[in-house]
């Protein structure tokens, strides 16, 4: 993986200093442990940090094209870079190493800022074409991979991770009260916001060009679903042979690198569907890791020990004890650099820990399987509610929920009444694109009653009025199953998934994280299935289970999805050193930071402490505002010791 | 007066997290608001429970007696005199 950074002077601003670039890329030491790189001209600089995992020798960065006109610091891996590089040397291209990155320099030459979409693969890329004096960012298709830029004094300043922005920032940083609203709906602000005032990051699937002082932005990959129920025909063993067959090829070339491979594995569906691929492309024996918890509720170990024993992996497990995450979120917040409403990100920067520890640094993962074939709970409560809405007044439609939810203990004809109060919001608009998000959004939302008259009086307008901005055109076209699909890949998948709990906890300890579920021809393809091939009628995730029952044990393809979870108020409960929860939430610090009415967590503070805060919402609650805390204090109240002692590297030595 | 009080000042306390009695109204309704979900009730079940000694039974869960400050008051009031 890497991270990288960079200058642009847009007009006529201060030259860009050797010093500067440096101080930036020092904040990405954790990305790129094995060496760093720079250029600089009288325009541009352009910084990297490297993660040696392909051509360990040849492949520094930044590279360039035959005549060094054209520059590119990249972030990433492009899986299909053997075939890409044969073809531009057919074309006549010359290559000076044998790296991945040098593709992209040679493509651009070729196809212009159309080199994006030959791309296969996870990249944040900056694009430095020196005679027509332009900059291209461009940010892979479904957002693996973070870009975040801002603009300050007639420059424009980029850069993998935000704190890598802020050493070149005048003043501390101010918290975008928009996004925090966001985040507190969506679990993530919308794109492009971040929590950081006037910092933005490149969409994903996004290119934004920059020249002669003028920014361009264009996105040039987007999920799309037929229109008018206009679905790939085909009987259903056509179509589970070709998605197994794209699972296999986006499997296998994820396995290119010069150092060992290895596989997150869960015991669910989709990890274990991954570790069956990787052992079928008869590689060495099979490495895997897993996490396990003290609560039994959240462990799988039962499950790991069975596809262990499936594929004969060579496996280790960290135990992940319950006070060791709350000790351990302190330092989560600096890496995340946005609140969270859960502790989960914390277990995975555990994991990541224990592959650089076992001496590996890249792992394929089962991430985005949910999202692409249609894992989620929420679809199939959105798919419930869809038939329920058809007659309202229906009595037994709604008894439905209760196979989902199991856990509301609720008998039959009395909790009905309740289901259908709770369950039941927005029956009356099954159109909406929203339809199977907005119980969820409605409960996050609740975090918000803790929000001080202050910060409330910065909020313009709302949340999912923003979101409804920004959806494409034809979104009422699209089948309701996929109109969720994609409003997931927007806001929790992107926003959430993907950096808080993906990237930034991967690279915490320098491991790159691989996710063939995302390759996009698998995307394109599953966008085209009809949903009875995503969800039949509840059995969920079904053309990928069929494609994948003859290489799992049985008890794995017919297990119930278990969610991924880690313990919450308990993480800061349960005797760690965690100290500064009481101090972040004190009255007196909640009111200097501001966004927090003091009274109200003060509230929620003496509910924990009398052991009844054991609702999802206060839970939630908790985590975000106890986050949000944190992200002041690192970004804002520490801004000075943390981002502008020159030289100071702050994660060095962290995690 | 002093069971509405009761009431109102728990769900304000823990559902709302302030004294401020003018941000709910005793008619309304709990579930609507967002203010409890299906889970939550679980939690105002046993304060009822714990509180005014009373026990709701499986048949009683139902939002007549239970989505509103107004409802709940009625509620126990009929237990406590039923008792």
């Amino acid at each position: 993986m890497c991270g990288i950074a960079g200058i642009l002077n847009l007009n006529g601003g201060p030259a860009v200093e050797q010093r500067e670039l440096e101080a930036m890329v020092d904040r990405l030491y954790h990305r790129g442990p094995d060496g760093h790189g720079f250029y600089r001209d009288a325009h541009v600089g352009l910084g990297h940090a490297r993660l040696s995992i392909i051509d360990l020798e040849g492949g520094r960065q930044p590279l360039h094209n035959e005549d060094a006109s054209v520059w590119v610091v990249f972030n990433g891996e492009i899986f299909n870079y053997l075939e890409l590089r044969a073809e531009l040397i057919a074309r006549g291209h010359r290559f000076a190493t044998q790296s991945d990155t040098e593709v992209i320099v040679h493509l651009y030459e070729e196809y212009g800022d159309d080199f994006v979409h030959h791309l296969n693969g996870q990249f944040a890329i900056a694009l430095w074409d020196i005679p027509r004096k332009r900059l291209v960012l461009v940010r892979d298709r479904v957002g693996i991979l973070p870009l975040f830029y801002t603009l300050q004094n007639g420059r424009l300043l980029f850069a993998s991770e935000i704190k890598a922005i802020l050493p070149a920032l005048d003043s501390a940083p101010r918290l975008n009260a928009t996004a925090l609203d966001e985040l507190m709906t969506f679990w993530a602000p919308l794109t492009p916001h971040t929590l950081f005032e006037g910092i933005e990051e490149v969409s994903p699937g996004q290119r934004i060009v920059v020249q002669n002082g003028h920014i361009t932005r264009d996105t040039y990959w987007d999920w799309s679903f037929p229109v008018d129920d206009r679905y790939r025909q085909g009987n259903e063993d056509e179509l589970a042979a070709e998605l197994g067959e794209l699972l296999v090829d986006a499997t296998r070339i994820r396995l290119r690198a010069d150092v060992p491979v290895g596989a997150y594995l869960s015991g669910g569906l989709d990890s274990s569907a991954l570790v069956s691929m990787i052992h079928r492309q008869g590689t060495a024996r099979l490495r895997t890791f897993s996490i396990g918890f003290e609560d039994e509720g959240l462990d799988e170990s039962g499950f790991q020990q069975q596809m262990i024993r499936h594929v004969n992996a060579d496996h280790s497990s960290i135990r992940c004890d319950t006070a060791r995450v709350g000790e351990a979120f302190f330092d989560t917040i600096l890496r995340t650099e946005a609140p969270v409403l859960r502790t989960a990100p914390v277990p995975m920067s555990l994991l990541s820990g224990l592959v650089r520890e076992q001496g590996y640094k890249v792992v394929l993962t089962g991430e985005g399987s949910d999202e692409v074939l249609g894992g989620y709970d929420l679809f199939k409560e959105g798919k419930i509610r869809q038939f329920w809405a058809r007659n309202a007044d229906s009595s037994w439609r709604p008894l439905l929920i209760k196979r989902l939810y199991p856990y509301l203990n609720l008998t039959q004809a009395q909790g009905l009444t309740y289901l259908k109060s709770f369950f039941g919001t927005g029956l009356d608009q099954p159109e909406s694109p929203f339809f199977s998000h907005m119980t969820r959004w409605q409960s996050t939302a609740q975090c918000k009653v803790f929000f001080s008259e202050e910060l409330g009086a910065q909020l313009r307008g709302d949340a999912v009025e923003r979101l409804a901005g920004g959806l494409p055109e034809g979104i009422q076209r699209w089948h309701p199953f996929n109109r969720g699909q994609y409003v997931e890949a927007h806001t929790l998948m992107s926003g959430y998934l993907l950096c808080s709990q993906g990237d930034r906890m991967l690279m915490a300890n320098s491991v790159e994280g691989r996710f063939p579920f995302l390759d996009h021809r698998v995307i394109e393809f599953a966008n085209q299935l009809h949903p009875r091939h995503k969800m039949r009628v509840l059995n969920e995730k079904y053309l990928l289970k069929r494609v994948m029952r003859p290489y799992l044990p049985e008890a794995i393809v017919a297990r119930h999805k278990q969610p991924y979870r880690a313990p919450d108020i308990p993480a800061f409960f349960s005797g760690g050193k965690t100290e500064y929860v009481r101090e972040l939430l004190s009255p007196e610090v909640v009111s200097r930071y501001g966004y927090f009415d003091a009274a109200k967590v003060q509230r929620l503070f003496q509910k924990i402490e009398r052991g009844r805060a054991i609702g999802y919402k206060d839970n939630m609650a908790l985590v975000g505002i106890l986050s949000t805390q944190l992200w002041h204090y690192h970004f804002v109240e520490r801004f000075h010791e943390n981002f502008r002692d020159e030289g100071k590297v702050v994660l060095r030595g962290l995690g | 007066m002093e069971l509405e009080t009761k009431i109102k000042g728990y769900i304000l306390e823990n559902y709302l997290f302030t004294d401020d009695e003018s941000q709910l109204a005793s008619g309304d309704s709990l579930l609507e608001r967002g203010i409890i979900d299906s889970t939550g009730i679980l939690e105002v079940i046993m304060f009822l429970e714990d509180e005014f000694g009373v026990t709701v039974d499986d048949d009683e869960m139902v939002p007549e007696n239970l989505d509103s400050v107004a409802n709940l008051v009625a509620f126990v009031q009929r237990k406590k005199a039923a008792a």
